[in-house]
């Protein structure tokens, strides 16, 4: 069975690789623990949306064709550059609507949780495609720990900002405001299908993937799951993220993966899976949702999606 | 440099030949790479890979031909200005390449996807006017054209002004946030305007 691939990857990296640091014990103990599952039952989440003709992408593919713009803006940089970034130690501040704020050390966030493994669909608003075993912990259970109160509408995160390790953002010919902004709906952020990533693989997340994590939110384009977060805000207003302030007509709030809305550049009727080959580039029909309808359509209901786009 | 120096016109042609084919044999390399191991020499998207690099090097070529004026005036070499039109073709030859991979390969020459790109995608529109400006004088490039068209060859072929710029806006308007390479290239085309109205008032007639 085509899903269970990952996880017998994953069991033989761990062993050999979880010895050396604590984030890696953190990330094994999980890991040991989602390969005996496999050897059962999978948890629906785990693979949920996936279509009968997913292929799981490379490795190779995955770790190196990156949009991340702290790294530069070809997709081979990130995995090129990302290796001047220093992960440990790292604080992530909490502030807005919530009980618990402060500065805190991400190992204590994660502590206690255990990652799970996750076979997103991935999709990127320039309309290519990778499927991708991460693993993550439901962002559920990272937010409630700071106990947003009822005033919490938005949780508004941000990407680290420190040029002296990251390349791009001392670019003189960006438009970008540093650092990059990104937000959820407290909804969106509750449901089960969105994690922080803390892994790829099996193994620890790669730096050009957004060490040490990363938002994955698989129904909405890749720009939204914003990585390598250095603070969470819980806020009572809709947050203006990057690509909204750059260029508002391209690129909304939402972001959710829509077939029926084209980009004003490129259709986003289809996609082209990754790897391709020089004759052909994968193009498969994209799915209203990414593939995650059934899940997460409920959270849109009544709302015009090519208003909210 | 004493270029006079080169041996004949002739071995300036062979020369200039050999240059402008360089990123062609290189593409054959990556390609033949390409297809004895997948996503070796073009990586993960060999098909998008293979309409940038060939986009990149239209652009480059095509801004270099409509260098050859500026540099002829400046630099006294003359002899640039009797290859021009061997450049220009090779902007063209380059042109067509990426046109027929993006038709082709890209689009596996889908027509009404095609058409609908062509209509609704401001930068593929702007990439389609300077393939037409590129063709129409890509095909009077003749010396009979230049004989038939008279007076009307040198203004038919101030369309080199409209194809550049629409290459760079279809260059511009494609990328998400434009980065070093696209400033230079910009930079580069407002130079080599600004010194054809500089070089056009110093030869104004004197009152």
């Amino acid at each position: 069975m085509l899903i269970r691939k990952p996880t017998d990857i994953a069991s033989s990296e761990i062993t050999s690789e979880s010895i050396y640091q604590q984030r890696r014990r953190f990330l094994g103990q999980s890991t040991a623990l989602i390969a005996g599952a496999g050897l059962g039952l999978h948890a629906p989440l785990s693979s949920a949306g996936l279509q009968a003709d997913d292929e799981i992408t490379p490795e190779r593919i995955v770790t190196q064709y990156n949009n991340f713009y702290e790294f530069g803006t070809d997709k081979s940089d990130p995995y090129a550059n990302a290796g001047a970034l220093t992960t440990d130690p790292w604080t992530v501040a909490v502030s807005g609507e919530a009980k618990k704020t402060g500065e805190f050390a991400f190992e204590d966030i994660v502590k206690g949780l255990t990652p799970e493994e996750r076979i997103y669909r991935f999709r990127c608003v320039e309309a290519w495609s990778m499927v991708v075993p991460w693993m993550g912990i439901p962002l559920k259970d990272i937010l409630q720990q700071f106990e947003p109160t009822g005033d919490a509408k938005y949780v508004v995160f941000k990407t680290l900002y420190r040029p002296e390790e990251m390349v791009g953002q001392r670019s003189f010919f960006s438009s970008i405001d540093w650092p990059y902004v990104e937000g959820l709906r407290m909804d969106e952020a509750y449901h089960p299908l969105s994690i922080m990533a803390v892994g790829l693989y099996g193994k620890e997340l790669p730096n050009q993937n957004g060490a040490p994590w990363r938002l994955m939110v698989p129904w909405k384009y890749g720009f939204k799951s914003i990585k390598s977060i250095v603070s969470i805000h819980f806020s009572k207003r809709q947050p203006i993220n990057t690509w909204q302030a750059l260029a508002a007509h391209e690129y909304g709030f939402y972001a959710n993966v829509n077939p029926a809305v084209d980009h004003p550049r490129w259709s986003q009727a289809s996609e082209r899976r990754l790897p391709s080959s020089i004759f052909d580039p994968n193009r498969r029909p994209t799915l209203p949702f990414n593939g995650y309808a059934e899940e997460v359509a409920e959270l849109y209901r009544g709302m015009d999606l090519r208003k909210f786009y | 440099m004493k270029w006079a120096s080169l041996p004949t016109a002739r071995g300036r042609k062979t020369i200039l030949w050999i240059v402008l084919s360089m990123p062609l044999l290189w593409l054959a390399v990556l390609v033949i790479q390409e297809l004895r191991l997948p996503n070796s020499g073009l990586g993960p998207e060999p098909t998008e890979a293979l309409l940038h690099y060939l986009g990149e090097w239209s652009l480059i070529s095509l801004l270099l031909a409509f260098s050859v004026s500026p540099l002829r005036r400046r630099l006294n070499w003359a002899w640039l200005g009797q290859q021009r039109r061997l450049i220009g073709l090779f902007a063209f030859a380059y042109v067509c390449l990426h046109v027929l991979v993006y038709a082709g390969l890209y689009a596996q020459f889908q027509l009404a996807e095609l058409l609908d790109d062509f209509v609704h995608r401001p930068y593929i529109t702007a990439g389609i006017g300077a393939f037409v400006a590129l063709s129409l004088m890509a095909l009077t490039s003749t010396r009979g054209w230049r004989r038939r068209l008279k007076d009307n060859w040198r203004r038919l072929h101030r369309l080199i002004y409209v194809a550049s710029f629409l290459a760079i806006v279809h260059l511009l308007w494609l990328r998400k946030d434009p980065g070093v390479g696209e400033a230079i290239y910009l930079l580069i085309f407002v130079v080599l305007v600004v010194e054809r109205m500089f070089s056009l008032w110093q030869r104004r007639p004197s009152i």
